[in-house]
């Protein structure tokens, strides 16, 4: 028989009943919870007549919603505030730790899980959020969910899943300078599209993804939705346990180290048979970005828009469509373009990396006068970090804004909206149409390719100028 | 709680041929604000739908009065993106009772599962046949059958066997909660518990 990929060691073991013809009853070690997609689901436990199961395995945080201005008054948009205040008032009734706005632990959902050691290798996780899969990258199983579900976890600590099949993305290699984890993913996407991934759960291997920080890890697992598929995980290495130790949650002492030896066990057998398999070479990718309005609409920076005849004729309507949104013409250099906007941060660009980058790029420069330049730090604590290291200093001296923690432009709930028709260079995951605000254009790009855009006030090779 | 039942629906369909059609363009971030599940088909694919004035939209579908119906025809790969669960529930709330495409979201399809709302995938070919024949003649009646699992186009004849998992059909058509069944089984989640520590 053949061995047994990461991913199915860590399903099986967390299966509690197998429904026959149907889904698996499938337990939840953590579960994270925020403010937009919960409400529901404790009006559903309330509806109900039952409390929550295991409060003490759901940790909750505000995020989606919040502005990253003022955070010490009193929100000002009411529904927001109504919203935010429902979540408080949710988790005091049923005994759930909440990290509010200006609490230490405050941040977007999957920065502060990492960050505070509740996202450990070998558990299962899930939040109402498919950006959930930023947890994989310490070889965890971790998935977004729907309100539904997020009831399900509440109210039993299970939920009923298809399991999914499993596809291994192996990249080996060397990236070369500029290249960096958000060109990795955002290549892996233009070559498999926006729904390649659908209906798998990833396994990211080989050199070049075990030479990554664990923010670059995160940033890859991140948006393996954008791919479609449900997760990714990466096998957890010295470089998690490194990253775990000493963290808020995380075990200590001979705790710890017992737990080592038992995540050091996490990785796919020699012979385990996958779906499907795909391998890349770290040599072909370079500093990659978006043009159209889905995140597999991707090419290399010095490339030029695909032209219409080499677009498949049964999809050439949506990709005319989506040009068209952008305002770009099929066949043009995508460099040179003039930016508006550039913003930094989400939760997959929102760590201290990725600040740290911004910030070594910048230092001693200025960004473009036309260009707005949106700094928001993926947490409190990443917040507070980059204060101590001179990066906030840095910044503003470049004339960057820093604003505080939230998810912020990246799904513009709150007020940080790019206006219609402004081209940004984000560092976020979703190119949609009006993702950023109604009539926003969004390119995705590495913080790298975001920081050179802003000094340079157009899209340009970060390559020039290293 | 028990969900709405679903058997089978018989109604002409609106059509939305675009690929990659997104939650966000499904219902936009700005709209999540509610806490409770209601009211969201009113700003179901409002950006497409009406402009920055509120007016609406001559060209979309949803305003074109020859379209009507319980069932939404869509492009391939339909529902990506968020998590969000408002995306199921304003496509409910609006009043379709079908989604078809030929090929969904995961997150998506669970979501509209768990809301009576029925994902149908199709091939590509069936797509094409479905929507040559809306834009043949509008009023075309498209015919769901869940427990046959068989959607057609009665007029021509042609028709196409759907999958589903046997326990969410069963759930459907009696209107079986997940919940209701986890919440059964909570004897079994505690030996569970207690086998691993």
């Amino acid at each position: 028989m053949a061995g047994k990929t990461l991913f199915d060691k860590i399903w099986d073991a967390h299966v509690v009943e197998e429904i026959k013809g149907g889904p698996s009853v499938l337990y939840i070690d953590r579960h994270l919870v925020h403010e937009v997609t919960s409400p529901q689901a404790f009006a559903g436990l309330d509806k109900r007549g039952i409390s929550v199961f295991r409060p003490e395995q759901t940790i909750a945080t505000p995020d989606h919603n919040v502005p990253t201005i003022n955070q010490h008054l009193n929100i000002k948009d009411e529904l927001s505030r109504f919203q935010v205040n429902k979540l408080t008032e949710n988790c005091k009734k049923h005994g759930i730790a909440l990290y509010g706005l200006n609490h230490p632990f405050h941040g977007i959902v999957h920065v502060m899980g990492p960050q505070l050691g509740i996202t450990q290798p070998g558990l299962t996780m899930v939040c109402g959020d498919s950006h959930t899969s930023t947890h994989g990258a310490f070889g965890s199983v971790a998935f977004g969910i729907g309100t539904s579900e997020v009831e399900m976890v509440l109210a039993t600590q299970c939920i009923l899943q298809p399991k999914p099949k499993k596809m291994r993305i192996t990249v080996d290699g060397e990236l070369s300078t500029g290249v960096t984890a958000k060109d990795v993913v955002l290549y892996i996407i233009s070559k498999i599209s926006a729904s390649g991934g659908t209906g798998y759960f990833i396994e990211y291997a080989g050199s070049a993804i075990r030479s990554l920080s664990m923010e670059g890890r995160m940033t890859v697992c991140n948006m393996s939705i954008e791919s479609g598929a449900r997760g990714g995980l990466i096998a957890p290495d010295e470089t998690t346990f490194e990253y775990i130790k000493g963290r808020e949650f995380a075990p200590s002492g001979a705790d710890f180290d017992r737990a080592v030896e038992r995540w050091k066990r996490l990785k796919s057998d020699a012979d385990a048979l996958f779906d499907k398999e795909l391998h890349f070479d770290a040599a072909d990718i370079e500093p990659m970005i978006t043009y159209g309005t889905n995140p597999g609409m991707g090419a290399k920076i010095t490339d030029r828009i695909p032209a219409v005849e080499d677009i498949d004729p049964a999809t050439r309507e949506s990709y005319k469509k989506a040009l068209a949104y952008m305002d770009f013409e099929a066949g043009s250099p995508i460099a040179g373009r003039k930016v508006d906007y550039i913003f930094v941060g989400s939760c997959t660009n929102g760590r201290i990396e990725d600040l740290r980058e911004v910030a070594r790029f910048v230092k001693g420069k200025r960004k473009a006068d036309h260009v707005t330049a949106w700094i928001v730090p993926g947490s409190k604590q990443v917040e507070e970090q980059a204060h101590r290291e001179g990066i906030t200093e840095t910044l503003e001296a470049a004339g960057f804004k820093l604003r505080q923690p939230g998810c912020s432009a990246c799904l513009a709930m709150n007020d940080d909206k790019i206006p219609e028709g402004m081209l940004a260079v984000a560092t976020t995951n979703r190119n949609f149409e009006g993702r950023q605000g109604p009539g926003a254009r969004t390119m995705l790009a590495s913080p790298l390719t975001a920081a050179v855009a802003a000094v340079t006030g157009k899209v340009t090779d970060p390559r020039d100028l290293l | 709680m028990a969900i709405e039942k679903f058997q089978s629906v018989e109604s002409p369909a609106v059509p939305l041929p675009i690929e990659n059609v997104d939650t966000d363009q499904i219902i936009p971030a700005r709209f999540l604000k509610a806490t409770t599940r209601q009211g969201f088909g009113e700003n179901l694919f409002r950006d497409w739908r009406y402009d920055k004035h509120n007016n609406p939209i001559k060209d979309f579908v949803l305003n074109n009065k020859s379209f009507s119906g319980t069932i939404l025809v869509a492009g391939k790969n339909f529902g990506s993106g968020s998590s969000r669960e408002h995306a199921a529930w304003a496509i409910h709330d609006y009043g379709f009772k079908v989604v078809v495409s030929s090929f969904f979201a995961d997150i998506f399809k669970n979501n509209a599962l768990n809301n009576g709302l029925l994902p149908v995938q199709v091939s590509g070919k069936f797509l094409e046949a479905l929507f040559k024949a809306i834009e043949k003649d509008a009023s075309t009646l498209i015919s769901v059958d869940l427990e046959e699992q068989r959607i057609s186009i009665p007029a021509s004849g042609e028709s196409e066997h759907f999958e589903i998992n046997p326990y969410k059909k069963a759930c459907l058509l009696n209107g079986y909660d997940d919940i209701d069944y986890l919440l059964s089984i909570k004897d079994k989640i505690v030996q569970y518990e207690k086998s691993r520590s």
